[in-house]
């Protein structure tokens, strides 16, 4: 192996297909990302009020879900999803990036709920006492007093987790999705070359999520100086 | 004494945790008439937090009940058959913590008007002037629209009362409220304590300061393991106590 050439195989291979990797792929990792974890929150923070819910049942049922989610590999989930998914909905048959998409919310909802749910027991139990006492109902305290301040302990979290399913998403490249890492392969079956498409697809991920990680530490030091004044 | 001057009554009120291992109420009845300065005293851990929190059902009781202006509201259902809403008797009982729980998200302002426009209704501006007046009644006018970060916990302590107060309640309850507090602010917040008694306010008081309890209270309470061992006016209890642990007890602190 000659390192040397592997390096100028590398200049080549992304003078060559850099759309394929910048546009295309990145395209598909960021959307599927964003997707993920968007939607994810949504559902995620729906389990997360059902884990704290007064009815028993829905407190099972989100337990079991997030229990079940956290305890299997994900790459298990996206086959299952996969899979399963156009069997029970016909209109998702040849639907890949739905199924995969539907695959990484319901697994990202579960972790979410997590982070909310413990963003949202953060918030000192005398915060709910104090306004429950004036006279709020439950509804207000959570919409007025408890959320506002859950979010500010949530939001880096969250943005963690969106760095998390980045990296996740390559995964969905097991059904050629589109995303950076099928790029890979793809460049991988025209050229021959393992190491090289390797090489480039890591140094965007890398770059991808350093920077991310670098925006939510600022993001969590601004928030910071909010507490001090 | 007339039905009508008592405010609340409170009849063998139990609250026990772990099945029937831990008593913390084990069995209050007293009467809280209108414009009472109840002082409750009594060594940690002998339910006098518990008994008053149990006040507004933040803790909910095992049993007994409580009558608030005539409503027993530790039932599920009111008089007229209809749920209970807690809430509504919540808003005319106001209630200071000792660690103060103001909401760090919103200036002093805001958290003094939240209740009055979301509860109540009030129309904001409405709401703004209240907070003013009151918040001008305990000196701290200027500092409307900081945030509780920026305050020092004497002046947190204040803004909690007046907050308490822009609800209008019909009794205010304290708990431990110069407990967090350095020395040296502790007279403020008494002094807003002593001027509220003064102005007529019902009061039932959880604390530690027997001077206050001595000059402000008409009636003192002495709560030991979950139960009322005497009741009187300070008088009374500090100069003549007859209770055996109420003695032991006030030998040990300073009077």
């Amino acid at each position: 192996m000659n390192f040397a050439t592997i390096g100028q195989n590398i200049i080549k291979l992304f003078i060559k297909y850099w759309d394929k990797f910048l546009i295309t792929g990145l395209e598909y990792t960021l959307s599927l990302a964003a997707i993920t974890v968007c939607v994810g929150a949504v559902f995620g923070a729906l389990i997360a009020l059902m884990r704290m819910s007064r009815v028993a049942p829905l407190r099972w049922i989100a337990a079991v879900y997030t229990e079940i989610i956290r305890g299997t590999p994900m790459l298990l989930q996206l086959y299952l999803f996969y899979f399963a998914l156009p069997m029970l909905i016909p209109i998702l048959n040849k639907q890949q990036y739905a199924c995969v998409a539907i695959a990484l919310v319901c697994n990202s909802a579960a972790y979410v709920s997590e982070i909310i749910r413990s963003g949202i027991q953060a918030v000192d139990i005398g915060q709910t006492e104090a306004a429950r006492s004036l006279g709020l109902s439950q509804r207000l305290t959570m919409t007025e007093i408890i959320l506002p301040q859950a979010i500010k302990n949530i939001l880096p979290a969250l943005a963690n987790e969106f760095i998390m399913v980045i990296k996740d998403t390559s995964l969905a490249s097991t059904f050629f999705i589109g995303d950076l890492m099928t790029q890979c392969l793809l460049v991988k079956g025209a050229t021959y070359l393992t190491i090289e498409p390797l090489v480039i697809v890591g140094i965007i991920y890398f770059v991808l999520t350093f920077i991310l990680s670098k925006l939510v530490g600022v993001m969590e030091r601004r928030m910071r100086r909010g507490d001090i004044r | 004494m007339e039905i009508s001057d008592k405010l609340i009554q409170v009849r063998d009120l139990k609250k026990y945790y772990n099945g029937e291992n831990i008593k913390a109420l084990n069995g209050i009845s007293i009467d809280i008439n209108k414009g009472d300065v109840m002082v409750v005293i009594g060594p940690s851990g002998s339910g006098k937090s518990t008994f008053l929190r149990s006040l507004n059902l933040l803790e909910i009781p095992t049993s007994g009940s409580i009558i608030f202006e005539g409503v027993d509201i530790t039932q599920k259902r009111g008089p007229d058959g209809k749920k209970l809403d807690i809430d509504l008797h919540r808003q005319k009982m106001g209630m200071v913590f000792q660690h103060f729980n103001l909401f760090p998200h919103k200036t002093i302002l805001q958290n003094m008007t939240l209740a009055p426009v979301k509860v109540k209704g009030m129309p904001l501006a409405d709401a703004e002037k209240k907070a003013m007046d009151l918040l001008t009644r305990v000196g701290l006018a200027d500092r409307a629209d900081a945030f509780p970060i920026q305050l020092s916990g004497g002046q947190k302590q204040r803004v909690a009362i007046v907050r308490a107060l822009a609800m209008e309640p019909d009794v205010m309850l304290f708990d431990e409220p110069t407990s967090a507090l350095d020395p040296e602010m502790v007279g403020e917040v008494l002094d807003v304590m002593r001027g509220l008694a003064r102005s007529g306010m019902t009061m039932v008081v959880v604390t530690h300061e027997m001077g206050f309890a001595r000059e402000v209270g008409n009636r003192v309470v002495f709560m030991d393991d979950g139960k009322i061992l005497e009741e009187g006016t300070p008088d009374s209890v500090f100069n003549h106590p007859q209770n055996e642990r109420l003695q032991d007890f006030l030998s040990k602190v300073l009077v």
